[in-house]
C-alpha cells in the first residue's frame, strides 16, 4: 500500500527578553543553578506576576512576520499540573485567546517547489525549570533558572507531508525568529524545541490517522531522524494489522532510538482557567503599527534586496539570507569591497566564498560566522585581489588558508610569500619557451594533430607551465601565449 | 492608654503626651497578660515592636514625621513580613518566613507604624469563625464561648479586646466585615484594586482585598490613607490617586440616597438583628438621608457562585505548597507522589482540603461549563445588579451578618450553614465593590453589624456615612466585658 505521512509541529521558541515573562529575574543561560530565580519564580506565597511588555512586543513581531492576525485581547490562563520544576503547580499560558492567530509561512523546497504551511496560532507562556536526575544519589535536583523564561509556542496545521518539508519549515522558522532578533536560535541550549505530531494514512484517504507526538527535538538533524523512524514504525505497525496508539514519544539522538513516554490515557486534565492575577492585555492597532515599524528586515525582504542591490542570483541571495549572521557578514564584506575596489554589482564572488570556502572552514572549526577570525574586511581584501587578477583562484585558496592561520591580510600574505600571479608577458614567455624546448615530441604531436584535438592536448602544456610557475601564472595570459607559440 | 483611638494616639504622640515606646510597651504587656484567653495573636513580636517604636520616637522628635508614626497596630498573619513567620493560619506555612514584605506592610513601615505581631486567622482565610486555624480558635471578647467571626477573627478579637488599637485584615467573601460585626468594630473592605495584593497570601485572587479593622470609622479613614496605593507589583492594582479619606468624614449626609435591598431582609435574618438594622436606617433618615427600597435580584445566587469561583481559584493558588521548596514537607518521602500526597495531606486542614477538592472538580473537563463558566456568568449578573442600583442610590445599607456571633462548634460540622454566614457580604466581593461594617446595636449583649456598600472607589463616601452614624450613636464606643 502507498502511505502518506502527515506532520504538524509545535515549536517552543524562547524569547530573547532580558528578564522573565512575569518577573524581573535574568534569563541569561548557563548560570549556577537557582541563582536566577527570584521569589516570583520560586512561587513563594504572596508573590504576584507582572507581564513583561517586551514579550508581547516580540510575540507581535512574530505574528506579523508569519502573516497572522494579532489577537486584540490576549488572555493568560493557568494550566494546572504538579511537577517539581513547575513551582506554582500551574503553568501560565494562553489557550482561548492567544496573542497570535492564524497565519502562514511559505517554504521553498528542492527543485524550486514551494509549499505553504499554515500556522494555527502562537501563544505566549512561561517555560518550566529543569529537573536534574543525575548526581543527587537517588534524589532529583531542581534548577529554576529557566522557570519563567518567556516562550511562544507556535502550533502549525498538519500541512507537512514528509521530513524534508518539516525540516524546511523548522529552518524557516529559525531564520524568521533570529532575523527578528526575538530568539537567539541556540538550539543546543534549548532556545528552540520542536514537538512533532506524526500520523500516516493510505494515500488518497481523507481521514487523518492516529497521531503520536515526539517531544523536545532540539536539532534539525534529530528532527529528520525522528520523523523517519516514527513514520517507518507506524507503517510497520499498520501493515502488520496493528493500531497506532495515541501517545507521547521521546527520541534519543545518541542511540537513534525512540520510546513511548506516556499514552493519552495517562494525560492530565489541566483544568485551564483564566489567571485572575493577570488582566487581559488589550492590543490596539496603534501598538501593532509601532511594532511593525521597529521590526528588523525579514529574510524574504532581505533576499529581494540582495538581488536588487548586489546583483546576486535569487538562489544565492536565498542561501545567504537564510542566516542573518551570514547576511550581515555578506553586507559588511560587500561594503568593504565596494570601497576598496570601487566596484558595484560584482559581489557574487563574495557570496560564493562565504557559501563555499568560508562556510567549510567555519564548519570544520565549529565557529560562528559572526565570530569568524576571517573578518568581512579580510575576505573582501582577498576577493579584491582575485578580481584584479593578482591572484588565481587556486592561489587564492592558499592565501585564504594563510588568513585563517592569522598571517595577516591578503596583501601582506601575497607580499611575504611572493604569491603574486605572473601575468607579465616576458616572464611567461620564458617559462613557455623552456617547456616547449624540453618537450619537443609533444610539441610536434600537437602541431600534427587536427584542430579539434588540439584543445585537449593544450592541457599538458598548461599543466607543465603552471607547475614551473609554482601556480602563479595568470591562466588566461598563459593560455593565450601558449596557443600563440604552439601555433606559431 | 489602650482606650485611645488611632486618632487620639496620633494626637498624643504629636503632643508628646506619651512616646511610641510607652504605647507599644503598654500593648505588649496587655498581649502577654491577656491573649492566653483570646488567642488572637499567632506571633507577637515584642522585640521588633520596641525597636520600631524607638525609631518612630526618633522620627517624631526630629519633626515632620508622617501622621501615623509611632502608632502600633497588628497585622493579619496573611501579610508577608520579612524575618517574621507568615503562617496564614496553616501548619503548611508554620515554618515559612518571607524574604519580602507585603506592600501594605511596607506602606505602614514607611509611615513609621509599629507592628505588635501577627494575628490569628482561619487557615488560608477559609472560614467564617476562625475555627479552622492550625493555631486554635480565637475567642470573641464579647462572649467568650462564641466565635469572633472569620477569617480575620484574630485581628477582630485583638482590636475588640484592646490588644491592638487597630489591625489589618483581608476580605474575600466577608472576612473583614463579618468579624467586625461580631466583635463590635468598624471594618472596611476597599474596592478591588484599591489596595495592593502583593505579599498577601492568595486565597481567591479575583476576590481578595486587604482592609482594616478598627474601633471607629475615623480610625479606618486614617489607616486607609496609608494602606491604599497603586502598586506596579500587582497587575490588578488600579492606578488612581488615593484621596485623604479624613477630609470628607464630616460632610453632611443631607440628600444622601440610601438603597435598602429587599433581598437582604428575607428568610434567615435574625429578627432582632433586622430590628437594629431598621433602627439604624432611621438614624440615617434623621441625618438627612433619603431611603429607597431597591432590589438586587441575583443576591440569592451569590453564595453558590462564590463557592465555585473561590474554591476554583484557591485550588490553583495553593498548588505551590507542594513540599518541594518551602513549607511543610513530610518525613522520608518514598517518591514524588508520596512527597506531594503526604506533605499536602498533613499540611492542610479539612476546610482547605474541601475547597481544593471542590475547586478542582469545578474546573475539571466536562464540568467547567456547568460550574466555573456558569458561576462567572452569574458573577457578571450580580455585578450588573449593583451597577443598576448605583444609578439611583449612593450607598446601599443592610445587615452584615444574618445573626450575632454563634457558639464554637455550632456550624463547623455543617459547611453550608457556615457558608451562609457570608450571604450578605459575598456579593460585594464578586462585584469588586467596597463594603464596610459598623456596630448598630446588641442582641443578647453581642454586637450587631450594619453593612454599607458603596460604588467603585467610593470609600470616602462610605467612611463619611459611617463616621456620621458614629457621631450620632455610641454603639462603637461600647467595650467588651472586662475590657477597662
Amino acid at each position: 500500500m502507498q502511505w502518506e505521512t502527515v506532520i504538524g509541529l509545535e515549536v517552543h521558541v524562547q524569547l530573547a527578553t532580558k528578564t522573565k515573562i512575569f518577573s524581573g529575574a535574568s534569563t541569561a543561560f548557563g548560570a549556577e543553578p537557582n541563582t536566577q530565580a527570584c521569589a516570583i519564580d520560586l512561587a513563594l506565597p504572596g508573590t504576584l506576576p507582572v507581564a513583561n511588555e517586551q514579550a508581547f512586543r516580540y510575540a507581535t513581531m512574530f505574528g506579523l512576520a508569519v502573516n497572522a492576525e494579532i489577537g486584540k485581547r490576549s488572555v493568560f490562563e493557568r494550566k494546572n499540573y504538579f511537577y517539581p520544576d513547575l513551582p506554582k503547580g500551574y503553568q501560565t499560558t494562553q489557550l482561548a485567546e492567544p496573542i497570535v492567530g492564524p497565519g502562514f509561512v511559505d517554504l521553498e523546497l528542492e527543485g524550486g517547489r514551494t509549499k505553504r504551511v499554515r500556522i494555527h496560532h502562537a501563544h505566549l507562556e512561561e517555560d518550566a525549570g529543569k529537573s536534574l536526575h543525575e548526581d543527587f544519589a537517588g534524589m532529583s535536583g531542581i534548577d529554576l533558572n529557566r522557570a519563567g523564561t518567556p516562550l511562544i509556542e507556535v502550533v502549525t496545521e498538519p500541512d507537512m507531508r514528509n521530513a524534508e518539508e518539516a525540516v524546511a519549515f523548522a529552518k524557516k522558522l529559525h531564520s524568521i525568529v533570529t532575523s527578528l532578533e526575538i530568539c537567539d536560535g541556540e538550539m543546543s541550549q534549548g532556545s528552540m524545541r520542536f514537538d512533532v505530531n506524526i500520523s500516516v494514512r493510505p494515500k488518497g484517504q481523507e481521514k487523518l490517522g492516529t497521531r503520536t507526538e515526539t517531544k523536545n527535538l532540539n536539532s534539525f538533524k534529530f528532527m529528520e531522524e525522528a520523523i523517519a523512524l516514527e513514520v517507518e514504525r507506524q507503517i510497520d505497525v499498520l501493515e502488520d494489522g496493528g493500531k497506532i496508539k495515541q501517545e507521547t514519544r521521546l527520541y534519543n539522538g545518541d542511540t537513534k532510538k525512540a520510546r513511548s513516554m506516556r499514552s493519552k490515557e495517562d494525560s492530565n486534565d489541566y483544568r485551564y482557567f483564566p489567571c485572575p492575577d493577570l488582566l487581559p492585555v488589550i492590543i490596539d492597532d496603534e501598538y501593532i503599527e509601532s511594532v511593525r515599524k521597529q521590526m528588523p528586515e525579514l529574510p524574504e525582504a532581505k533576499r529581494a534586496r540582495f538581488v536588487e542591490q548586489y546583483g546576486l542570483s535569487d538562489y544565492d541571495a536565498g542561501q545567504i539570507t537564510m542566516d542573518k549572521f551570514a547576511a550581515a557578514y555578506f553586507e559588511a564584506a560587500a561594503t568593504f569591497f565596494k570601497n576598496t575596489a570601487s566596484q558595484t554589482g560584482e559581489t557574487k564572488l563574495i557570496a560564493n566564498w562565504i557559501m563555499a570556502d568560508l562556510g567549510a572552514y567555519l564548519n570544520r572549526t565549529e565557529q560562528r560566522i559572526d565570530q569568524s577570525p576571517v573578518t568581512p574586511e579580510l575576505l573582501s581584501g582577498l576577493v579584491v585581489r582575485i578580481k584584479d587578477g593578482t591572484l588565481s583562484s587556486k592561489i587564492a585558496k592558499q592565501v585564504f588558508e594563510a588568513i585563517t592561520n592569522g598571517e595577516g591580510n591578503a596583501d601582506t600574505i601575497i607580499e611575504t610569500k611572493g604569491l603574486k600571479q605572473v601575468s607579465d608577458t616576458g616572464a611567461l614567455e620564458k617559462i613557455i619557451d623552456d617547456i616547449l624546448a624540453a618537450n619537443t615530441a609533444q610539441v610536434e604531436g600537437y602541431r600534427a594533430a587536427a584542430e579539434d584535438k588540439r584543445a585537449k592536448m593544450l592541457g599538458f602544456f598548461v599543466g607543465q607551465a603552471m607547475k614551473a610557475s609554482k601556480g602563479q601564472a595568470n591562466p588566461q595570459a598563459l593560455n593565450e601565449l601558449l596557443v600563440k607559440k604552439l601555433n606559431g | 492608654m489602650h482606650q485611645l483611638t488611632i486618632a487620639e494616639l496620633v494626637k498624643g504622640l504629636l503632643n508628646k503626651d506619651f512616646s511610641s515606646v510607652e504605647v507599644t510597651q503598654h500593648y505588649l504587656d496587655r498581649i502577654a497578660r491577656l491573649d492566653k484567653v483570646y488567642n488572637s495573636y499567632i506571633t507577637a513580636t515584642p522585640a521588633l515592636a520596641l525597636a520600631q517604636a524607638a525609631v518612630a520616637d526618633k522620627r517624631l522628635a526630629a519633626g515632620n514625621a508622617p501622621a501615623l508614626c509611632g502608632v502600633p497596630i497588628a497585622h493579619k498573619d496573611i501579610f508577608c513580613t520579612i524575618g517574621v513567620r507568615t503562617s496564614c493560619g496553616s501548619k503548611m506555612l508554620d515554618n515559612f518566613i518571607a524574604p519580602y514584605n507585603a506592600t501594605i506592610v511596607d506602606n505602614y513601615l514607611d509611615s513609621g507604624v509599629v507592628m505588635l505581631g501577627k494575628t490569628n486567622m482561619d487557615e488560608f482565610a477559609m472560614g467564617s469563625s476562625n475555627e479552622t486555624s492550625y493555631y486554635g480558635p480565637v475567642k470573641n471578647p464579647w462572649a467568650i464561648d462564641c466565635v469572633p467571626g472569620g477569617s480575620s477573627g484574630g485581628s477582630a478579637a485583638a482590636v475588640a479586646a484592646h490588644l491592638a488599637p487597630a489591625a489589618t485584615a483581608s476580605d474575600t467573601g466577608g472576612s473583614i466585615r463579618q468579624p467586625a460585626a461580631h466583635c463590635g468594630l468598624t471594618g472596611i473592605k476597599p474596592t478591588y484594586g484599591r489596595v495592593s495584593r502583593w505579599g498577601m497570601i492568595a486565597f481567591a485572587s479575583s476576590l481578595d482585598q486587604a482592609g482594616i479593622l478598627s474601633r471607629t470609622a475615623e480610625d479606618a479613614a486614617i489607616l486607609l490613607n496609608d494602606m491604599a496605593s497603586y502598586d506596579t507589583k500587582d497587575s490588578t492594582s488600579v492606578e488612581r490617586d488615593v484621596p485623604d479619606y479624613t477630609t470628607t468624614l464630616n460632610d453632611s449626609l443631607k440628600g444622601l440616597r440610601i438603597g435598602v435591598p429587599k433581598e437582604y431582609f428575607g428568610e434567615g435574618l435574625n429578627p432582632e438583628t433586622a430590628a437594629h438594622v431598621e433602627a439604624a436606617i432611621k438614624v440615617y433618615e434623621s441625618l438627612g438621608a433619603t431611603i429607597h427600597s431597591i432590589s438586587l435580584p441575583h443576591t440569592g445566587l451569590s453564595v453558590p457562585a462564590y463557592y465555585v469561583i473561590a474554591p476554583a481559584e484557591c485550588s490553583a493558588n495553593l498548588s505551590r505548597m507542594d513540599g518541594v521548596r518551602y513549607g511543610h514537607r513530610c518525613e522520608n518521602p518514598k517518591d514524588l507522589n508520596d512527597l506531594y500526597m503526604r506533605s499536602r495531606s498533613e499540611g492542610f486542614g479539612d476546610e482547605v482540603k474541601r475547597r481544593i477538592l471542590v475547586g478542582a472538580y469545578a474546573l475539571s473537563a466536562g464540568y467547567y461549563d456547568a460550574y466555573y463558566s456558569k458561576a462567572q456568568k452569574v458573577r457578571r449578573l450580580i455585578k450588573q445588579d449593583f451597577v443598576d442600583a448605583f444609578q439611583n442610590v449612593d450607598v446601599i445599607i443592610g445587615p452584615t451578618s444574618p445573626s450575632p456571633a454563634f457558639k464554637f462548634g455550632a456550624k463547623s460540622k455543617d459547611p453550608v450553614s457556615m457558608y451562609l454566614e457570608d450571604i450578605y457580604t459575598i456579593a460585594t466581593n464578586l462585584a469588586g465593590l467596597p463594603g464596610l461594617s459598623i456596630p448598630c446595636g446588641f442582641v443578647e449583649n453581642k454586637p450587631v453589624g450594619l453593612q454599607l456598600i458603596g460604588n467603585f472607589f467610593a470609600e470616602a463616601r462610605l467612611l463619611n456615612a459611617a463616621h456620621q452614624f458614629q457621631q450620632a450613636t455610641n454603639f462603637h464606643q461600647q467595650t467588651a466585658p472586662g475590657i477597662e
